[in-house]
């Protein structure tokens, strides 16, 4: 059958070539369902929100809604590195409270300090994210007992070393990455769009994102198509906590000194991980994307805002929440899976 | 310089592309190659062939850098090498086309191609010369019935294969290994397979071609190496050796015969399947009846919906309407756990995929089906034996049924499949490809049980893309075309026959 129906369509098919990139493009998109779930959800909100007599996107809630967006975005963008690589990280809520304490402990207040105290949490990120790549991909851990071994003995030290805010970080860097705006717009968030951009971009244009993407989506290709599979997934944890590191320093802003238990309070390793997986990525790697993943972010966030605004018991909050992630896991599996119903139908 | 350059073009041509001398190679205490010398000259197609097992995925492991080899001298193009990993033998001009694909289904064509090496420009991939180089290399080799933007999982196994030569060639390969390229494909796929390899020759690529179809190696190949037991029995020009001396040099021994005789006519018995107008959404119009005793083969080139046939009686992808009958009651199978319980059995085409649970041990795997659907069946001490009693009497070779079934070949992986339908006793057998990839010894082992299993009383359908197997196998051969029964021919029917009805060749200018 597959030759007789080529036959006829033999002509040249370099002329349509164009035509079929930008719909292969768009019909790829595994972004857009998050996107159109993330505008189902802020309608309803808004109208759930309207019968209760208030307003979902007025000034000051859309702006606490961005801001958090911003740290659970941070983190997630990273994560999702991580997780198209087909390993994951368990250990980013840590590295996000250690960072807060790093950072506000060297300010300590003094905005002089401000550049040696980031270079400071990077350096720390990334040695974590070299430890967490080196047991993944060199020594074979997996990615589940590797990370959290890691997060537990971070953990450790912290609830060793702090029983409550320590540290204090510098005015200028909490009036501009904690407060400053652009309209509603707070600048950090612009910071968090501004990594997912550039992972965008690096997914997309750079070799180490075309390889990270094969080492996900089937470790034995990638490594035959002489792919190191080992440096490709380093890097992706390295990459991971440097944004786990980032999220720490935004917190500091934000909360003018370090928190020792913000990360976990925030469960920023789950629902990093949460959102990933709303944004359209398998959890083994290989398919997915960052602007699903923003879209993910957003759509948890929004969900947050409209329950704080019905202030809604916290614990039915989580229900809802798990709720939502599992729905929309089944709703990729239906669909991957007719998808290769079709797809194995083919062969004959 | 022009003398230079004349002498070299010279000595090009007397010197072998690839010489192994003495290439030793043991996993753990099992040498698995014994001195074996192979030579590969510019533009040779060079067959090597041997049963399963006798170590011919390993040299060409060794020769793609996937393995060191113990002890021995690899020479590439006159120079000695020794690769450590495969990126510095494809660096250096090695390409491999695996048995099994390496491709990334959720990727496009020119990303699958350039995996590993794209191109950069100001340090960046270079997407548009990806998809132009990836463009003129499907042109180079006559493909043009995909873009390069078209998502590997979307093609058939065909032209996934074609990527993968593809593949091979974005790397300037100059040696191209190919492990039983035509495995996964139909007939009519092989011949452009063949222009395929012939083009590549033209270039001066020295093509090293692993293959158990004979056949094959008899139409593409100017020499032959037979290894045995990681041995080199002999290298022969193909033009000096004969089909029944190449199977004596492999296994050792003269096979009698090739297939095992027919059913005789009082043999074949009652109606024990019958499908009336079945249909789905890859099927339509589907009659058939299948009798106790008969071996029914089933052709049609490949996405004629061969497979698809054989799902929708088994419940994995069922008819949607129509009727179907076992014994001459009418049954609703809509899954496979029910077309099980009815005694149905089905061995998949997709042996890896589908058939086996690669890392458990042989006895796990042979005792799958009969512990998932009948729980309480025949007590647990009881079927053990039972199973093992099976796996002896098909003749599984493994290192005892507790390995795990990825280290053992292919045809004995289908034994162990074999072994657990069997134990359930079914009365209807579909096998879906049933020697693909697998050995001639191990070939005609299946062969032979799956006779004696007609023989005993099962109603077999068999599907092949071999259309020698399927002639000489089956006692009665449907054809498949566009998703319904074409025709129906009787034993003694001829690959023309097949072919005609197949392709729809029978049907006046329907080309």
């Amino acid at each position: 059958m597959t030759a007789t129906r080529s036959a006829p369509e033999r002509t040249p098919a370099v002329p349509r070539r164009p035509v079929r990139t930008l719909r292969t493009a768009v019909g790829a998109d595994p972004a857009r369902g998050v996107f159109v779930a993330l505008a189902l959800t802020l309608v309803i909100g808004w109208l759930v929100v309207a019968l209760d007599g208030g307003q979902l996107l007025n000034q000051s809630s859309v702006v606490s809604l961005l801001h958090v967006a911003t740290g659970l975005g941070l983190v997630a963008a990273g994560q999702t590195l991580v997780i198209l690589g087909g390993s994951l990280d368990l250990s980013v809520g840590y590295v996000v409270s250690l960072s807060t304490l790093v950072a506000a402990e060297t300010m300590n207040g003094s905005d002089s300090r401000i550049t040696p105290a980031v270079l400071l949490v990077l350096a720390v990120s990334v040695a974590i994210g070299l430890v967490n790549g080196v047991l993944v991909a060199t020594v074979g851990i997996n990615a589940f007992i590797a990370t959290l071994g890691v997060g537990l003995l971070l953990k450790g030290y912290l609830e060793n070393g702090y029983d409550g805010p320590a540290g204090s970080t510098a005015p200028t860097l909490v009036q501009t990455l904690g407060y400053q705006r652009v309209g509603p717009v707070p600048v950090a968030f612009l910071l968090f769009l501004g990594v997912a951009a550039a992972i965008w971009f690096a997914l997309r244009r750079t070799r180490y994102g075309h390889h990270l993407v094969a080492v996900g989506g089937d470790p034995d290709v990638a490594r035959l198509s002489g792919v190191r599979n080992d440096r490709v997934l380093i890097l992706s944890h390295v990459l991971c906590a440097l944004c786990a590191g980032l999220a720490g320093i935004y917190l500091a802003s934000r909360l003018g000194s370090g928190a020792p238990r913000v990360g976990v309070e925030s469960f920023y390793d789950l629902e990093s991980i949460a959102a990933v997986v709303l944004g359209g990525a398998a959890l083994a790697g290989g398919r997915g994307g960052v602007a699903g993943t923003v879209g993910g972010v957003l759509l948890l966030a929004t969900v947050d805002s409209v329950f704080n605004q019905l202030e809604v018991d916290a614990f039915f909050k989580q229900v809802v929440r798990g709720v939502i992630i599992i729905a929309a896991v089944a709703l990729y599996a239906r669909r991957r899976h007719r998808r290769h119903r079709e797809r194995t139908g083919a062969p004959s | 310089m022009v003398t230079i350059r004349s002498e070299t073009t010279e000595s090009d041509g007397d010197l072998p592309l690839l010489e192994l001398r003495g290439i030793t190679k043991a996993f753990l205490d099992v040498r698995v190659l014994d001195g074996v010398d192979l030579d590969l000259r510019r533009g040779e197609v060079h067959a090597v062939v041997g049963e399963n097992g006798a170590g011919k995925s390993t040299l060409m492991k060794i020769i793609s850098g996937v393995y060191p080899p113990d002890g021995g001298s690899v020479e590439f193009d006159g120079t000695p090498v020794s690769f450590r990993s495969p990126r510095q033998a494809q660096s250096a001009g090695i390409g491999i086309i695996h048995q099994e694909f390496n491709l990334l289904p959720e990727r496009t064509v020119a990303e699958n191609v350039f995996l590993g090496h794209e191109p950069l420009r100001r340090g960046l991939v270079d997407k548009r010369a990806m998809l132009r180089r990836t463009a003129e290399l499907l042109d180079a080799v006559g493909e043009t019935s995909f873009p390069p933007t078209a998502r590997v999982g979307q093609l058939g196994v065909a032209r996934q294969q074609v990527v993968e030569i593809v593949k091979a060639l974005a790397l300037d390969a100059r040696l191209l290994i190919m492990d039983e390229p035509t495995a996964a494909l139909a007939d009519h796929e092989v011949e452009l397979l063949y222009a395929l390899v012939r083009r590549l020759q033209e270039r001066g690529i020295g093509i090293l071609y692993v293959s158990h179809r004979l056949v094959e190696v008899f139409d593409l190949s100017s020499r032959i190496t037979v290894l045995k037991d990681g041995h080199r029995v002999t290298t022969a020009p193909t033009a000096e050796t004969s089909h029944d001396q190449l199977v004596r040099h492999m296994v050792g021994r003269e096979l009698a015969h090739y297939y095992p005789p027919r059913a005789e006519a009082d043999r074949i018995g009652e109606v024990r399947l019958s499908v009336r107008d079945g249909a789905n959404n890859r099927l339509r119009g589907i009659d058939l009846d299948l009798r106790a005793g008969e071996v029914l083969g089933v052709a049609g080139l490949q996405g004629s919906g061969r497979s698809a046939l054989a799902r929708a009686i088994f419940g994995a992808a069922p008819f949607t309407s129509g009727e179907v009958r076992l014994d001459g009651r009418p049954v609703r199978l809509r899954t496979a756990r029910s077309a099980i319980r009815a005694g149905i059995a089905y061995l998949t085409e997709d042996r890896k995929g589908e058939g086996i649970a690669a890392g458990q041990s042989v006895l796990d795997n042979a005792l799958l089906a009969g512990r998932a659907v009948f729980p309480r069946w025949a007590g647990r001490a009881a079927r053990t034996v039972r199973i093992r009693d099976l796996l002896a009497a098909v003749d599984v070779r493994a290192a005892g049924d507790q390995q795990e079934i990825r280290f053992l070949s292919g045809g004995n992986q289908q034994k162990v499949v074999l072994a657990r339908w069997l134990s359930l006793t079914p009365r209807i057998l579909l096998f879906d490809e049933p020697t693909r990839g697998i050995d001639v010894g191990a070939k005609s082992a299946i062969h032979d049980l799956v006779r004696r299993l007609a023989r005993d009383g099962a109603a077999v359908l068999m599907i092949s893309s071999e259309l020698p197997e399927l002639l000489g196998m089956s006692d009665r051969i449907v054809v498949m075309r566009d998703g319904t029964i074409a025709g129906e021919l009787p034993a003694r029917a001829t690959e023309e026959d097949v072919m005609g009805l197949a392709t729809g060749a029978d049907r006046a200018e329907s080309r």
